[in-house]
């Protein structure tokens, strides 16, 4: 049994929030940087340039990459020979104040959807998976709500084909245009249960962009969406995604659920293992 | 920006704007909305005003504000063609417009701009002032008074009606 203090995770979570919402991902900055070699458009290779240069400033200056600082959203990991001492969710919440406080991010949560009133850094929306071993992995990922807004869901029949998922797939993307802030990383959640296929496309993002994926599926899509003449903006270009993660999930003969998550070009995320 | 200036712009065409701007989002553009509708007195003159659709974070020491990008221009649509009919002239945001704020932008011969979408903290260096002018009650969505200079904008939809997202 290992035991962690609270304290300690509030720490933790402070530091992963200013982090991740100051830093950009190196994998993230990496295929941008990648994506503005070959990229053809003049326009979309200045704007490219912006994003770049906005991100090397935010480090610089310990600026928020983007003013959207998100909700914040914690994956934890909780290895079942873990104790914590004192109250998790509270600790996770109190780091996620005491790091969006520290770097000034953004206060962009409202307690009650349909009152609203005044915004707060917290609560967080936390996500704890229960898992073998004697760690605690913590994940935050500050999402903003620009492509959080774009987010679909669709539970085809067991039956559809491959290509009617695509379709599903491209139609998305192109309903959701420059307002998801292209270039966008592109999450799906395929199997599971309508929530779960949704939760599958968020973790989908959490997934390091490195080189060329291994899946066929993945490879099509992206080709497909890159060709889609979106680009930076909206204003064209061949750099429409980033990437596109599949996450799967075992299911219902009965169903096949469908989901898509999108971040943009801004996509944050920190994780620390203990 | 005067008249004249706004008829010569383009839709696609970039410029640096230096000047005053106020920003205003969700909250503070339903208040708005609905004390013209009211005839209430607004607290920013909107005649000749240019509006900037940014929630911007706080500010760390030293700064003048914190990252401030603009924000998804289409959620302010319903209420836009009533802003424009009271005076305001353009608008920063980013993503497309709706057919009637576009028919209104030509009606009221204003100008919609785009501005670097997802990046404020490179915003952040144009930016000379910034000041909480009404709705403090509402925090990061209050409107604010900006004073920025060489703030680079496309031109999204000009006072002709033409259309950046048309084009595509």
């Amino acid at each position: 049994m290992k035991i962690i203090s609270a304290d300690r995770i509030s720490r933790i979570v402070a530091d992963l929030c200013v982090r991740a919402n100051l830093y950009l991902r190196p994998d993230v900055l990496a295929r941008l940087r990648r994506a503005r070699k070959a990229e053809t458009s003049k326009r979309a290779k200045r704007l490219l340039d912006a994003i770049i240069d906005n991100a090397l400033i935010a480090r610089a200056e310990r600026l928020a990459i983007c003013q959207d600082t998100g909700l914040p959203v914690v994956f934890v990991e909780l290895g079942q020979n873990v104790r914590v001492s004192g109250d998790l969710k509270k600790a996770l919440n109190q780091g996620v104040d005491a790091g969006y406080k520290k770097a000034c991010l953004r206060q962009s949560v409202i307690r009650d959807p349909l009152v609203r009133g005044r915004s707060t850094h917290s609560p967080a929306l936390i996500h704890v998976d229960i898992v073998p071993g004697n760690s605690l992995k913590i994940t935050v990922l500050p999402k903003g709500f620009g492509c959080e807004n774009k987010s679909q869901l669709k539970m085809f029949h067991p039956t559809a084909g491959i290509e009617e998922l695509k379709d599903f797939i491209i139609n998305t993307v192109k309903s959701v245009g420059p307002d998801a802030c292209p270039p966008y990383v592109v999450g799906i959640g395929i199997g599971g249960t309508a929530d779960y296929a949704s939760l599958l496309a968020k973790k989908a993002l959490l997934r390091k962009i490195k080189g060329k994926t291994a899946d066929r599926l993945e490879r099509e899509l992206l080709a497909a969406i890159n060709k889609l003449n979106i680009g930076p903006m909206g204003l064209g270009g061949r750099t429409t995604a980033l990437a596109v993660n599949i996450e799967k999930s075992h299911t219902h003969i009965a169903g096949l659920p469908v989901a898509l998550n999108f971040s943009c070009h801004a996509l944050r995320s920190a994780t620390e293992a203990i | 920006m005067n008249d004249s200036q706004i008829k010569k712009l383009k839709a696609g065409d970039e410029i640096k704007l230096s000047g005053v701007i106020y920003t205003a989002r969700d909250q503070a553009h339903k208040r708005l909305a609905a004390a013209i509708k009211s005839g209430k007195r607004l607290p920013i003159d909107l005649k000749g005003a240019i509006i900037y659709y940014c929630g911007p974070t706080g500010k760390p020491g030293g700064k003048v504000i914190g990252s401030c990008g603009p924000t998804t221009s289409g959620r302010m649509d319903k209420f836009t063609p009533a802003l424009l009919k009271t005076g305001l002239k353009g608008m920063i945001g980013k993503g497309a417009r709706s057919k009637e704020v576009i028919d209104a932008i030509k009606r009221h011969k204003a100008v919609y701009f785009l501005a670097h979408a997802g990046c404020g903290a490179l915003i952040n260096k144009c930016v000379k002032k910034a000041k909480a002018v009404a709705f403090k009650d509402l925090g990061p969505e209050a409107i604010h008074k900006l004073e920025v200079k060489d703030f680079y904008l496309i031109v999204g939809v000009d006072s002709h009606g033409r259309d950046i997202y048309a084009k595509k």
